[in-house]
């Protein structure tokens, strides 16, 4: 379903992607894990369409070419981001947000605008998903939440545009296990063989709640090991030490005080 | 960055949406102000002596005054001289029918959206349209009258209710308070005038349309709200304009009385001509607002101020009685060229007397929004409260949004208290609308209406569609 090429991206001259290469098929789960400055956020941007980045390669999702459209098509196409960072926007109210974003996809998309009253009970579904109180909904978007708040905030968007394809960055951090625990389930809960997700995340602790078809390592901006979630668990262990050289064959040989440069 | 820049310029190259001109068979008078055409206006409008002698009175005054120049305005100079100072449509229309209003009249009312018949049919609106100088039409009379509310124009009010305007016209904005309140005072022409008897609640949102449609030709509005003791009324003030190439002059004079415990609402949407992308053309709005409230009473100004390439504007309240009660909520945006220099002062004189100000001011391509803002504390009011909370929103790199405020307390008990903010519409928020699938257009006129929330729930409901419909139109053709 998304078929990442050769992707590259680079702000200013510098390179943050250097020929990523991914596929992911309808209804995986894929977990991209990384140290910092590895280029995880910039992937997701980069597939969004944030203004600011040198972009090269190709990224279609269901055979359309994301890169050239703009950021609003892609979210037509169904690409969904969950921010690690979602902004605050004061005064304009939550449902209202939602209910433009959902109604602006579906007029791009040729379907028929939802009216207030419908999309109240849209709503009230993805509500008691992330187990969000009435008067969530009535508060202006994001602004004055916590982190937790805000998080599930994300995953209740997420629930209302009903994506082909979530990138879910950092969703957990700044989380208490509560929140940790909340959102999880509601991903879970939004798992479905059309829908296919990409979790961005440091720490496998995520995993424990989400568990995913594969993991990725993403070390300067590309993928340098994939495999199953026992990946996942043997960096929780060692950590991205072994694989900041390239060198993977022996990485979990390789001693420590090697690996730090 | 450079991006958004770019869409910025372009879209606010984008053409004035109401900018048409009706051909109306118009009688103009030849351009110039002595006294003698003090005395043509007066003449023409069949108004009492007193009158005439208030009007020249005014006029002396007005020649020894100089235009005021301490605003943060650029404006080019004016000449009075050139200017005529009386238009009419010819063609003065039964009043109690809307089908023998002017069809032309009626079609321009289409264009701008403002369905008269529809109104009076659906939204139990009283309209009082104004093209030009003289009131074209005047509906919902009845059912006012039956509550006692006398809502007309200000010349009928002159012929019909002559004690009551004698009595309080000049009583809140003397002729001479400035420059162009005097030079309202010499040669208005025509305005509203809204008298509510004691203990009435008006039954009806009032509202006038203004319009400005004689080619050069100043627009001297002058409005008279009288609200006696106990009563309540809410009036709405909304205006667009067509398009012209030379400045036209505005310059309005409102008083509003509020008597005991009564309280007037005065909500207005403000959307002249701004000129264009250069600051050719465009209203210059020289506005002189004011009201006092008397024991108990509330007064409360809600503007919405998208036009006009000048707008020199502070709706005030002298807070004369004792527990009276003061508001000021305003949106002013500025773009293409428009410089706004506007505020509210509020004089407490009375005990307990409160006051609030909530200031929003956008600044687009190369607008420039000044708020100034008096709050005046006399020896006399004790326990007086002010809030004042003053947002500047910029978009763009070439605007610029300034904040003047004037504080004087001369009693100590006074509570002041004064916030400001200033912020720009972000790369971030609108990335992440445009991630929810938001057009930037959508995304901006959303973040920029977010912004104005505040004030927006001040003004009655279907004068807050309007001005949301209005500040999107209004951002279409300034950011991106």
């Amino acid at each position: 379903m998304l078929h990442v090429n050769n992707l590259t991206a680079s702000i200013g001259g510098t390179p943050i992607l250097n020929g990523l290469d991914l596929n992911v098929g309808s209804g995986e789960v894929h977990a991209i894990m990384g140290p910092n400055g590895s280029g995880k956020s910039t992937f997701a941007h980069a597939l969004a369409g944030r203004d600011g980045y040198e972009i090269a390669g190709t990224a279609t999702l269901d055979g359309v070419n994301l890169l050239d459209m703009e950021p609003e098509a892609r979210a037509a196409a169904g690409l969904f981001i969950g921010f690690q960072y979602p902004v605050e926007i004061p005064g304009v109210n939550n449902m209202y947000f939602l209910r433009t974003a959902l109604n602006s996809v579906r007029r791009a998309r040729g379907e028929t605008e939802i009216g207030a009253r419908d999309f109240l009970s849209v709503a009230q579904e993805a509500m008691d998903l992330v187990e969000m109180k009435q008067d969530f909904l009535h508060r202006a978007v994001n602004a004055g939440f916590s982190g937790g708040e805000k998080k599930r905030n994300e995953i209740l968007q997420m629930a209302v545009m009903e994506p082909r394809l979530a990138v879910l960055d950092e969703t957990d951090s700044g989380l208490d296990i509560d929140a940790l625990r909340i959102v999880a389930s509601g991903v879970n809960a939004l798992r479905g063989p059309e829908r296919s997700m990409i979790v961005i995340t440091h720490y496998q602790r995520l995993l424990n709640y989400i568990k995913p078809d594969f993991v990725h390592v993403l070390v300067d901006g590309q993928i340098v090991k994939s495999g199953d979630h026992t990946l996942a668990l043997h960096l929780e262990d060692h950590g991205y030490a072994d694989f900041v050289n390239h060198d993977l064959d022996d990485a979990p040989e390789r001693p420590l005080s090697g690996a730090v440069r | 960055m450079s991006e958004a820049l770019r869409e910025i310029k372009e879209l606010t190259d984008a053409a004035y949406e109401y900018g048409f001109s009706t051909d109306l068979d118009t009688d103009i008078a030849p351009p110039g102000l002595t006294e003698d055409t003090v005395r043509l206006i007066s003449g023409k409008k069949d108004e009492p002596e007193w009158l005439l002698e208030w009007r020249l009175k005014a006029f002396k005054a007005w020649q020894s005054m100089d235009e005021p120049d301490w605003a943060k305005l650029e404006i080019q100079p004016i000449d009075y001289q050139s200017l005529s100072y009386w238009a009419a449509p010819t063609s003065k229309p039964v009043l109690d029918s809307m089908d023998d209003v002017d069809p032309d009249i009626r079609d321009m009312f289409d264009k701008l959206g403002i369905p008269l018949h529809e109104q009076k049919m659906l939204s139990n609106v009283a309209v009082d349209a104004i093209v030009d100088s003289v009131s074209v039409t005047t509906t919902f009379k009845k059912t006012l009258a039956e509550a006692g509310v006398i809502f007309c124009s200000f010349s009928e009010a002159v012929q019909d209710h002559p004690e009551l305007v004698r009595e309080h016209l000049g009583s809140v904005v003397p002729v001479r308070d400035n420059y162009f309140a005097a030079l309202n005072s010499a040669v208005f022409s025509d305005g509203s005038f809204c008298y509510i008897p004691a203990g009435v609640r008006c039954p009806m949102e009032l509202s006038t349309y203004f319009r400005i449609n004689a080619e050069n030709t100043g627009q001297f509005e002058r409005t008279l709200i009288i609200a006696e003791e106990d009563s309540h009324v809410s009036y709405l003030e909304g205006c667009t304009a067509p398009q012209r190439d030379e400045n036209q002059l505005h310059a309005a004079v409102v008083e509003l009385v509020a008597k005991d415990r009564s309280e007037i609402k005065y909500s207005t949407v403000q959307n002249w001509y701004p000129g264009d992308e250069n600051g050719v053309g465009g209203i210059y709005n020289f506005v002189t607002k004011r009201g006092r409230a008397h024991t108990e009473a509330k007064i409360s100004w809600t503007q919405v101020e998208t036009g006009s390439a000048i707008t020199w504007k502070y709706p005030s309240v002298i807070l004369q009685g004792d527990r009276s009660i003061g508001e000021f909520y305003s949106v002013a945006l500025s773009t293409k060229r428009q410089q706004a220099d506007t505020g509210t002062k509020m004089i407490h004189i009375g005990a307990d007397t409160t006051s609030s100000i909530i200031s929003k001011g956008i600044s687009a391509a190369r607008g420039q929004n000044t708020y100034r803002g008096l709050v005046k504390v006399l020896r006399s009011a004790e326990n007086a409260r002010n809030y004042t909370q003053c947002d500047s929103l910029l978009i763009g790199k070439e605007c610029g949004a300034h904040t003047i405020p004037y504080i004087e307390v001369k009693n100590p008990s006074a509570q002041v208290e004064h916030e400001a903010s200033t912020s720009t519409v972000g790369e971030d928020q609108l990335y992440y609308c445009r991630q929810r699938g938001m057009t930037e257009e959508d995304a901006m006129s959303m973040i920029v209406n977010g912004f104005c929330r505040e004030v927006f729930d001040e003004l009655p409901m279907e004068f807050a569609v309007e001005a949301q419909r209005l500040l999107s139109v209004s951002l279409e053709g300034s950011v991106g």
